[in-house]
């Protein structure tokens, strides 16, 4: 299963000039509001017209404006989750599940609507009207229709994007399901939530002003320096996996990465499970000695990879534990007095609090 | 004092013209709204002033226009005949007149509706699969019906109360042409008359009170749907 397009359509104030490709597993988009996500969301879905370009899912070409092929979107077999559920409001919880699933061709290969009510929970919600959902409820509703369309690959346009910290909750670990789920459907994912992106993707490209600026695997990306003002200098940080090995009885997890053991607080996954890390950049501090007597137990053997200035005073460093990548974001002027440069060896301290769990699962 | 004959046989006639100048019109009426609410094309506010002209035209008018297009003469008139369809002077024509009259304010309201539909509900059907025909069928006609059913009603007054342009257009024959409308006019020439018109404006009125309590209950029940109450 592979998705690969490449794109350039002008709008009066802004031009989108993109090339990518996404492969199995979550693809994120992620950019700031504006850098055309949801433009290119819509060109793959056939909603919209590109000035140019070529878009082909599995060989199978959508569009190609050079010979003039452009795939309607109701052939296309993309089914797309939109940021407003858009349930159709005349129809109840279960017509509207079913809506796309008479258009699935004979024989396609999808979930059926007892697993999508099962997989979504929507077993209460069935003869309600959208009207009366919540938005959460809602969203979820509107994945399920599109799963049940039985379509090639799933497109996301800022699926949470208007749902509160709840009920945000309430739907990612469905999309973690169904990543790691039986149904293995591609997924084309849109977010400008860097929380949202860290937990979910597989591969993530990062979009600014209609160009694609970055693109690789999730992991890499997200430990890449160049990525930090990219990504915002708060948000940046590298996503690195663990297995869980223990709870404490005072609420403290012991976790293991490949360079030793952490200890983190609020862990929910279960114990064997491997979890996913963001580790914030600026949350990662550097220390030329072993550092001793501190209220943090998170220390790190590291060795500097490389040294990315900002504009600013920051600049972003790329270290190497073991097998995993960090970020760590230091003033200039530590670069200096510290004498950092790749190759060195030193310490990272991660304090407990700030090392956030991104999810369960994997 | 009770309505004679001929009264009954205005409102028959004017219910069948009535009845069949609207049904004719629902379908063409949502296809031309549709066009003048969701497409731009050359033409387009040709159509649109087309449509809206028999509104501000004087229904006499409209009826002579009729009268030089289909009557018995004109060459369309002449076409028609050949093939058995007769409209001047003749039931058939009131429909037509019906039809044209009304047609203005069925595709305002139903216009109106189709613009209040968010076509990102249509896109979504289409993402889902569904063909353009069935994204009209399953998405935006349900959405539209109440506006659907607003102009149904209108188009439907304005046929049972269109007097200019039939008259004009199919004369005023007692059994054949004379709708109520115009037998309300007609008893209003003859001496004597005046009871029996007020019979007919009884009936007219009926009718119009009915079909108007009838929409606003249709209305409220597709809007509950709709709302999911």
């Amino acid at each position: 299963m592979s998705l690969s397009l490449t794109l350039s359509h002008r709008f009066a104030d802004f031009a989108l000039d993109i090339s990518l490709e996404a492969g199995p597993g979550i693809t994120a988009l992620f950019g700031r509001s504006g850098a055309g996500k949801s433009t290119i969301i819509n060109a793959v879905g056939g909603l919209l017209h590109p000035n140019s370009g070529r878009i082909s899912v599995d060989g199978d070409l959508l569009l190609d404006t050079d010979r003039g092929i452009f795939v309607r979107p109701h052939k296309r077999r993309l089914g797309t989750v939109f940021q407003d559920a858009r349930l159709f409001p005349h129809l109840s919880v279960s017509q509207n599940l079913m809506f796309g699933a008479r258009y699935a061709p004979r024989g396609s290969s999808g979930p059926a609507l007892k697993d999508v009510v099962a997989l979504l929970g929507l077993k209460d919600l069935l003869d309600r009207a959208p009207a009366t959902l919540s938005g959460g409820q809602k969203q979820r509703v509107a994945l399920g229709r599109a799963l049940l369309s039985h379509p090639r690959m799933l497109l996301m346009d800022e699926p949470l994007a208007s749902l509160d910290g709840p009920r945000k909750q309430e739907i990612l670990p469905f999309l973690e399901r169904l990543r790691d789920g039986p149904l293995g459907l591609p997924i084309l994912y849109v977010s400008h939530a860097v929380d949202e992106i860290a937990r979910l993707a597989d591969t993530l490209v990062l979009i600014q002003n209609g160009k694609v600026q970055a693109q690789g695997p999730l992991f890499d990306v997200m430990s890449d320096p160049a990525a930090v003002p990219l990504l915002g200098v708060r948000e940046a940080g590298a996503v690195i996996e663990a297995d869980v090995l223990a709870h404490g009885d005072d609420g403290i997890s012991t976790l293991r990465i490949s360079a030793g053991t952490l200890e983190l607080p609020g862990v929910h996954a279960e114990m064997g499970a491997r979890v996913r890390l963001r580790v914030l950049a600026q949350d990662v501090i550097l220390s030329l000695t072993r550092p001793e007597g501190l209220s943090s137990v998170n220390v790190l053997p590291v060795e500097v990879e490389a040294i990315h200035p900002g504009d600013g005073p920051g600049a972003a460093i790329a270290l190497r534990a073991n097998e995993d990548r960090l970020l760590s974001r230091v003033t200039a002027r530590a670069v200096t007095e510290l004498g950092l440069r790749p190759g060195l060896k030193c310490f990272a301290i991660l304090k407990a609090t700030t090392v956030a769990p991104g999810s369960i699962g994997r | 004092m009770t309505p004679d004959a001929a009264a009954w046989d205005a409102l028959r006639l004017s219910l069948w013209v009535a009845c069949w100048a609207t049904l004719l019109a629902i379908p063409l009426a949502i296809w031309v709204a549709w066009l003048l609410a969701r497409k731009d094309f050359w033409g387009k506010a040709v159509l649109n002033a087309a449509v809206h002209l028999p509104l501000v035209l004087p229904p006499v008018v409209t009826g002579y226009l009729l009268l030089l297009a289909f009557g018995r003469t004109a060459p369309l008139g002449r076409a028609l005949n050949a093939l058995g369809i007769q409209l001047a002077f003749h039931w058939t024509g009131a429909v037509l007149a019906a039809m044209i009259m009304g047609f203005p304010l069925m595709v305002r309201a139903m216009r109106l509706a189709i613009e209040a539909v968010d076509p990102k509900l249509e896109d979504t059907a289409a993402t889902l699969g569904a063909p353009r025909t069935m994204v009209f069928f399953r998405v935006t006609l349900p959405l539209i019906l109440p506006g659907v059913l607003a102009g149904t009603v209108m188009g439907f007054a304005k046929a049972m109360g269109e007097f200019g342009a039939t008259i004009t257009f199919v004369a005023n024959i007692p059994g054949q042409t004379q709708t109520l409308p115009s037998a309300i006019w007609a008893a209003l020439q003859i001496p004597g008359g005046e009871r029996q018109a007020v019979m007919m404006v009884l009936m007219a009125s009926t009718v119009a009170i009915g079909a108007v309590l009838l929409s606003e209950l249709l209305a409220r029940r597709v809007a509950a749907r709709i709302a999911g109450a």
